[in-house]
């Protein structure tokens, strides 16, 4: 039996504005409104509108047996309530025919993962409840931004409770072992790894439109015969991840992608091929074993590792920088701060940077070369963190660091505890009883 | 060739280039060249090119003895040369001022009768196309165009010329008509255009009227430093270590260069660091007025003036900066990034610089942003890894860019004139 795990990432980042050194310590305010209304607007008409109306219509005529997946950014959900909130709305209507999922992921989109865990769990508890605020709903499934994963990030992720998560099936992790299989996490065994088919993936999100590719025109009947065709095992997962706006804007709507879309259904049905969402998958199918990834890997260009962000010095510095202070900004109160720290940790702010081979052309928002990505960035974060240090004037981070390791001790200790009265005092209400009992 | 600098008496990019082309060229096997120099002195590199002085080229018959002819000029041209050459004599030039040896004199500069200097040159080219057996003619700057002119009409064979600079980038946009009437003319009768860049081609195109299928884009390049000047370069202090940074323009200091950008951008950068230094070097008509600019913004004490840089000076300029920039207004091509590039200096230079359009890893602003600008110096002064980044893939950018690729390229387009 071969069942089919669609998942859609919806994220889009808050560009910056052209942020001046001049403007250090004078202007705390680091976005661009006009081009992210702008880029929301466009993204939403092209893509996001017409291919949720579609996975809409194929949930409506293949009820209950179509199902997909899709997990937001915090700053999207942000961008879209302000901008395009019939967006959320198109979800939510698809939410509420039962066949979709929805998926949790940091809230900035960001690389906390790997470099700071309080930091990281705060940011995925943030998202939860922005979550459950919408949709009513608590994700059991967990991706992590851009699928960046590692043994460590699958402990973390399986500490805060989610049952599954949804990474990529990178080659060089997986040697000769299939993706179409569960894996389990090495570090924790109980968190159920789903692996990304890169290839049936992109042949829709990359190549589906590419007049050289030889496959061209694709055909959902093909497409299925492919899965089809795969080799049977017992348990059969093909996942197939991509951005949402893969449909729309990687691939025009001229090239009647949604339509492709529309004819999977049926054509799978015929091959008896079925759909899940990620979180019955990791109910009812075993772990066929531990998978090790000691270095990160990620879903991006040809290597699938973090290189795309922190590939070059730039990026490096960029990185550290930005998160030497995220002790800081945890412990602190201040709102426009945290929503800041938000949006400035979106992992697009890096990949602007990228300096990797064939990266010339890319995309990179306001900016025309990485040095000026480079440039405008550590401007604004030498303002940001000026203004997260003069919080705590007095407290250098030689000092704040046995402080942090206090506070976490002691929040341990206060957990264990609670713990431990918890115990107690169900002992005690049981004690109590029996005496009770006794005394009848 | 006909040139009109050479290293190692140079005024400006002009020299530098000429040399880089012909020492590209000379590393193909079949190649044979001749260069004409209005007035070389005799310690040029001959090992690769056969120069030809033209101040020692007669264009009036006079009976000397061989014994004096060599004592006279022996140190630059062989008396077997002369003799060959006064074979050749085709008018009556008893009207120009000639010497003892019947040679016209030059300066080799750029003297204020110029346009007389380049008229006797094209008179003596005259001489040397009658003499000379060539396949190509090769044509280095407007200087030249008309001696070029003159010898493809003689011989019947194709003139290449190359486009350095225009008058356009010299004068933004006020051209002189006699400089733009010699240009033209050049271009006209040229087989081949071969421009420095693909910005100068576009002027080519547009602002001198010429057929685009025979301009072409050849871009120049870089050699790489002797020994000596890297033993210089090597003595650079690592940039964590310096308290001070030090942001450098070098060059002529004239329009069209863009110094008062230079000094706009400084102006941001001082108002609001400490450690920050300027350095504009080199010297040119516009010298005083920067400095008088520079006085009325009141930023002297940060921004320095140390006058004209010449040989070893240059590259120790090099070496003590952080940042190098060009703001040039209009450049046709612009080399000295490449070389402060070569020196491990992170460059910016502005987009309208034909040099930008082979180079990767430099910061390109408008020349006018002063905004970007000042922002790009104070990042490179200030976050040590877009340093180090530049520092490292600049150098390993630049030197790639071979005079060795150049002369091949060039090469290949003097085969299809020759095959045409």
């Amino acid at each position: 039996m071969k069942t089919i795990c669609l998942y859609f990432e919806i994220h889009q980042n808050i560009h910056l504005k052209r942020y001046r050194f001049f403007d250090i310590g004078t202007d705390h305010y680091y976005y661009d409104d006009y081009e992210n209304e702008r880029s929301i607007d466009e993204t939403a008409e092209k893509s996001y509108i017409p291919a949720l109306q579609t996975l809409l219509e194929m949930a409506q005529e293949n009820k209950g047996y179509f199902k997909c997946a899709m997990s937001l950014s915090g700053c999207t959900i942000e961008l879209l309530e302000i901008h395009a909130p019939h967006v959320l709305d198109l979800i939510c209507q698809l939410y509420d025919t039962g066949c979709l999922e929805i998926v949790s992921e940091p809230y900035s989109h960001g690389l906390s993962s790997l470099a700071n865990e309080r930091c990281f769990r705060e940011e995925v508890k943030h998202l939860c409840e922005k979550v459950e605020s919408i949709f009513g709903c608590q994700p059991k499934v967990f991706r992590n931004s851009c699928s960046i994963y590692t043994d460590e990030i699958g402990r973390m992720v399986a500490d805060l409770g989610f049952k599954g998560m949804l990474t990529e099936g990178a080659k060089h992790i997986l040697g000769w072992k299939s993706p179409h299989f569960v894996y389990n996490c090495a570090m924790a065994p109980k968190l159920k790894l789903l692996l990304r088919d890169n290839r049936l993936s992109e042949d829709i999100s990359f190549r589906f439109n590419d007049y050289n590719w030889d496959e061209y025109p694709l055909f959902a009947d093909r497409y299925m015969d492919w899965i089809a065709q795969l080799p049977e095992e017992e348990e059969e997962i093909i996942n197939l991840f991509m951005e949402l706006c893969a449909l729309g804007i990687w691939q025009p709507l001229s090239s009647n992608i949604l339509e492709f879309m529309k004819a999977l259904p049926n054509e799978a049905r015929k091959r008896g091929i079925k759909f899940a969402t990620p979180s019955e998958i990791c109910r009812n199918v075993k772990s066929v074993g531990p998978l090790n990834v000691s270095d990160p890997i990620s879903w991006v260009d040809e290597e699938r590792d973090v290189s795309p962000w922190l590939g070059n010095v730039m990026q490096r510095e960029a990185y550290q920088k930005l998160y030497t202070v995220a002790d800081r900004v945890l412990i602190c109160n201040d709102r426009k701060l945290k929503q800041d720290w938000d949006y400035l940790q979106a992992s697009n702010n890096f990949r602007f940077m990228s300096t990797k081979p064939g990266s010339e052309n890319a995309y990179r928002g306001i900016y025309d070369s990485p040095y000026d990505a480079f440039t405008n960035y550590m401007n604004i974060i030498s303002d940001f963190i000026t203004r997260v240090n003069n919080l705590y004037p007095d407290l250098d981070n030689e000092q704040l660091s046995p402080l942090m390791t206090t506070i976490r001790n002691q929040e341990d200790e206060l957990d264990r505890k609670d713990k431990e009265i918890e115990k107690l005092q169900k002992t005690i209400q049981i004690l109590k009883s029996k005496t009770k009992k006794a005394k009848k | 060739m006909f040139g009109w600098e050479f290293p190692p008496h140079i005024l400006g990019g002009l020299g530098t280039a000429t040399y880089g082309i012909i020492k590209g060229l000379s590393l193909l096997p079949d190649m044979d060249i001749t260069l004409c120099l209005p007035k070389p002195r005799g310690d040029e590199d001959r090992s690769f090119v056969h120069i030809i002085p033209m101040d020692c080229v007669p264009v009036v018959w006079h009976d000397v003895d061989a014994q004096y002819v060599d004592k006279r000029i022996g140190n630059r041209m062989s008396p077997q040369l002369y003799y060959d050459m006064r074979d050749h004599l085709y008018a009556d030039f008893r009207y120009l001022h000639t010497n003892d040896l019947g040679c016209i004199e030059f300066s080799g500069r750029y003297p204020d009768n110029l346009y007389e200097e380049i008229n006797n040159y094209s008179i003596v080219a005259g001489v040397v196309a009658r003499q000379q057996q060539f396949d190509i003619i090769h044509a280095h700057d407007w200087l030249t165009y008309p001696a070029g002119i003159y010898a493809k009409q003689l011989s019947g064979k194709p003139l290449v010329i190359h486009v350095h600079a225009t008058d356009f980038d010299r004068s933004r946009g006020h051209v002189n008509p006699t400089v733009y009437g010699i240009e033209r003319d050049g271009m006209d009768h040229a087989d081949c255009i071969m421009c420095v860049s693909e910005l100068t081609r576009q002027t080519v195109i547009n602002h001198y009227g010429q057929d685009p299928a025979k301009c072409f884009a050849m871009h120049n390049a870089v050699y790489p430093l002797p020994e000596r000047i890297q033993q210089i370069v090597a003595k650079r202090k690592p940039f964590t270590e310096k308290k001070e940074k030090v942001v450098t323009f070098l060059g002529r200091i004239t329009m069209q260069k863009g110094p008062e950008y230079f000094i706009e951008a400084a102006k941001l950068v001082i108002e609001r660091t400490q450690n920050i230094r300027f350095c504009m070097a080199g010297c040119g008509d516009m010298m005083n007025k920067m400095i008088e600019l520079a006085a009325a913004k009141g930023i002297c004490h940060r921004l320095h003036f140390p006058g004209f840089m010449k040989g070893d000076q240059v590259y120790e300029a090099y070496r003590d900066s952080d940042v190098y920039v060009m703001p040039s207004v209009s450049e046709p091509f612009g080399i000295s990034p490449l070389e402060a590039m070569q020196c491990g200096v992170p460059t910016i230079i502005s987009k309208q610089s034909g040099c930008g359009e082979i180079l990767t890893n430099c910061i390109k602003t408008n020349y006018w942003d002063i905004n970007a600008m000042a922002d790009a110096m104070y990042s490179l002064c200030t976050y040590a890894s877009i340093h180090s980044y530049m520092q490292i893939e600049g150098k390993r950018e630049v030197d790639q860019i071979t005079w060795e690729r150049v002369g091949q390229r060039i090469r290949s387009h003097y085969d299809r004139l020759i095959h045409r």
